[in-house]
């Protein structure tokens, strides 16, 4: 059980939760997962863990309520618990001194993008993040990019704020003016396919970092398994984090769908 | 005392000399073999919580117990992996003292209900009993230990072990199934401080998430497990040893020894075209979705495929837990999809007859060569190759053999049930641990000790898929191991 210490509402429908877990706070690096359920007949569902603070013993999950699972996780409120909670889960982001990295998060995938910033930037990288969002309120953590990136570029949909255009758009004015070394992009898995189509073109190595179905996330059922480079991988173990150039992302998208209609029922 | 001073002292207390003087040896073998009493086939193939085996009465319980000879040298003892003291427990039951038998169980083994169940007695101590060597079918020794556990139970009278006094030595167990449940009770008889490390949110490991209701009810496993607390055993869930806390953090807090039980991991795929489709899926996830998550429930948050057409890949227990599952779950047609013959399955024979019964249907000798999808990714056809068995290969079955003819049926759901890869979380998180090429941990033989002195192994890890039993043995084994270990170097 661990309790619920804040909750912020980025938006309507994304939430910020605060979660009391002082082990994983104190174990979990960039780029690792947790495994959340709620309630005793719940689901185990995999969130990428967005910053965790070891003196207050806390980890920090944005969620975004779209599913049954999600809304219950989105419903709970400061002092509420979180009936199970495990990870840390995940190979850790590989951070190293590369040159410019560009940061390509969308939606809810903006915060685990957040402490692979923090961290890249802390390596000595020019980092310069593009945060997409489909209008102005439901760009995230603008703020916290800021006093981590060198760079920050808005990309809305309906031009509210920021720039106009896709994710995409952001990555090629950079490309057009500068070197990038490495691109690493979190957010909806259709996003991620034309941001790794789009570097791919430039020949700029790029992480993408996946979300998938789990049951267990800790390597035994087989259900986050995904095509990279045309072998089968567990998400969960061998990942989250994976060459997006190899990654075959029609595969991923038509298996986040496998449970699509039956869990409306 | 060594186990055969042990063995001789018991069988010559007063009682057991008695009640071996009541009958004669050739009126006992005369007694035929008890029938296990079970659920109708077609009820039971509806019923996903019921369980199939119903257990012995009293009476057949007591006059099977006749049939056991007390031999002198009771071999069945050779054939059990935790070396339970058989005949003792038997001669029990035969006297009525049903508490007495439940008791000698639990000298030796921390899962007696388990074990009664999903054991394969028919290839460990039944097949080393006397009456095979006499060409009659062996005392049912599987079931009259079932019957003895379930009797304690019912009767609430559950005994617990007894404690050594405490050692206050901090041991850690990694992983709840059966190797670390047998490891845990074994050590905590010893006086050991023992806390287990779960990384689910159930204690049990495959006891819950694998094997289904309707073989071993995960209320007959609780019970078990709440004896162990009642020995004093710590069990702490949703912690991931290598992960949430590391093997320095143990140290630092105090721990001297871990024993690793972190159980089967990755399922094994056989890298086909379409394997990746929806719909197909391990068993692994099929059987933790029903059993752990219970997603057939209408109540339950995690979802579950309810094929009309399912097709299992494989022949050993776990793909008949899944198909039998696919059954109860309101599949049409549940077919096992097996590459070599019946007689060169894996599967418990019983589990094979069940599967049967139920109306389960066998495709032997096919092996699944590609999945064809729909439009949405979904499986809808599977296109098998036909086989033939060649000569022998290393496991000493014949091999199967593609013949070059195939076949293309109509299917809703696959379910790959082929085996299981170690679990990597602990050999990729123990700097200096010895994996071997099949990842996993290598341990000396004789005393499941890794190449770190205060790490043991044993189950699933270190055997790369095998029975609860044998998990059960190696905890057992290693526990005897750790505390010498410890006691030399104190």
């Amino acid at each position: 059980m661990n309790k619920i210490i804040s909750k912020e509402h980025f938006s309507e429908n994304v939430v910020k939760l605060e979660v009391e877990a002082p082990l994983i706070a104190r174990s979990r690096k960039a780029g690792h997962f947790v495994i959340v359920r709620v309630g005793e007949k719940g689901e185990r569902v995999p969130l990428t863990i967005a910053g965790a603070d070891i003196q207050k013993g806390t980890i920090t999950l944005v969620i975004q309520a779209v599913g049954k699972s999600s809304k219950k996780i989105c419903s709970l409120n400061v002092g509420d618990y979180i009936t199970d909670l495990v990870g840390p889960l995940g190979q850790a982001t590989h951070i190293e001194k590369v040159g410019t990295v560009v940061c390509a998060g969308g939606g809810v995938g903006v915060a685990p993008l957040l402490p692979i910033v923090e961290a890249f930037h802390k390596a000595g990288n020019r980092v310069i993040v593009i945060l997409a969002a489909r209008t102005k309120e439901l760009v995230i953590l603008e703020k916290q990019m800021k006093e981590n990136a060198d760079e920050v570029i808005i990309m809305t949909d309906d031009g509210s704020y920021g720039e106009k255009g896709l994710v995409t758009n952001g990555i090629e004015k950079v490309i057009a003016r500068e070197k990038v070394d490495l691109c690493v992009t979190i957010g909806p898995a259709i996003m991620m396919k034309f941001v790794s189509a789009l570097t791919k073109k430039y020949d700029i190595p790029t992480v993408a970092s996946l979300n998938t179905i789990m049951v267990d996330g800790t390597g035994m059922c087989g259900a986050c398994r995904i095509s990279v480079g045309g072998k089968t991988r567990f998400v969960c173990v061998d990942g989250p984090e994976f060459d997006a150039h190899q990654v075959d992302f029609d595969e991923l998208l038509m298996r986040l769908n496998a449970y699509k209609g039956i869990e409306n029922k | 005392m060594t186990t055969s001073e042990l063995i001789a002292a018991r069988r010559s207390e007063p009682w057991r000399e008695e009640l071996r003087k009541r009958k004669k040896n050739k009126e006992r073998t005369a007694i035929p073999r008890v029938q296990m009493n079970e659920l109708d086939p077609e009820y039971r193939s509806h019923t996903r919580l019921e369980e199939v085996n119903l257990g012995l009465t009293k009476e057949q319980a007591m006059l099977e117990a006749q049939r056991c000879l007390d031999c002198p040298t009771p071999t069945c003892m050779d054939g059990c992996p935790v070396g339970i003291n058989i005949p003792t427990f038997i001669k029990n039951i035969e006297r009525g003292e049903f508490l007495e038998a439940a008791k000698v169980l639990k000298e030796t083994s921390a899962l007696p209900a388990v074990c009664g169940r999903v054991c394969p007695q028919e290839k460990q101590c039944e097949s080393k009993c006397i009456h095979i060597k006499m060409g009659k079918p062996a005392v049912a020794i599987g079931y009259l230990e079932r019957f003895a556990a379930d009797f304690e139970r019912e009767s609430g009278q559950i005994s617990i072990p007894e404690i050594k006094q405490k050692n206050n030595i901090k041991i850690a167990v990694v992983g709840s199934g059966p190797a670390g449940l047998s490891f845990a009770g074994d050590m905590a008889k010893r006086g050991y401080d023992i806390t287990v490390f779960e990384a689910l949110h159930e204690i049990g490991g495959v006891l819950k998430y694998g094997i289904p209701e309707f073989r071993l009810p995960n209320h007959i496993v609780d019970v078990e497990i709440d004896s162990l607390r009642k020995m004093g055993v710590t069990f702490i869930t949703n912690c991931i040893v290598g992960k949430t806390i590391s093997y320095s953090d143990l140290h630092n807090n105090g721990f001297r020894g871990i024993f690793v039980a972190s159980g089967a991991g990755l399922p094994n795929f056989m890298n086909i075209p379409g394997e990746n489709l929806v719909g197909v899926m391990s068993s692994n996830e099929y059987l933790t979705r029903v059993n752990l998550m219970d997603a057939a429930n209408p109540n339950a948050d995690t979802p579950i495929y309810k094929g009309k057409r399912v097709a299992v890949i494989g022949g050993g227990n776990t793909a008949m837990d899944s198909v039998r599952t696919a059954l109860r779950l309101g599949a049409e047609q549940a077919i096992i999809v097996y590459r070599r013959s019946e007689e060169e399955m894996p599967a418990r024979i019983e589990e094979i007859k069940h599967a049967k019964e139920e109306g389960v249907q066998f495709l032997t000798l096919h092996n699944p060569i590609e999945y064809i999808g729909d439009e949405q990714g979904h499986v809808r056809q599977m296109k098998l190759q036909k086989m033939a068995l060649g000569e022998p290969d290393a496991s000493g079955r014949r091999r199967p053999v593609p013949t070059g003819e195939e076949e293309t049926i109509d299917i809703d759901e696959v379910i790959v049930s082929i085996g299981v890869s170690p679990n990597p979380l602990i050999p990729r998180a123990f700097d200096g641990l010895g994996i071997s090429s099949k990842g996993t941990i290598i341990v000396n033989e004789a005393t499941n000790q890794s190449t770190i002195s205060d790490v043991f192994a044993g189950g699933d890890i270190v055997r790369g898929g095998a029975t609860v039993i044998l998990a059960m043995g190696d905890g057992r084994k290693a526990a005897a191991a750790m505390d010498d270990f410890l006691k030399s170097s104190l």
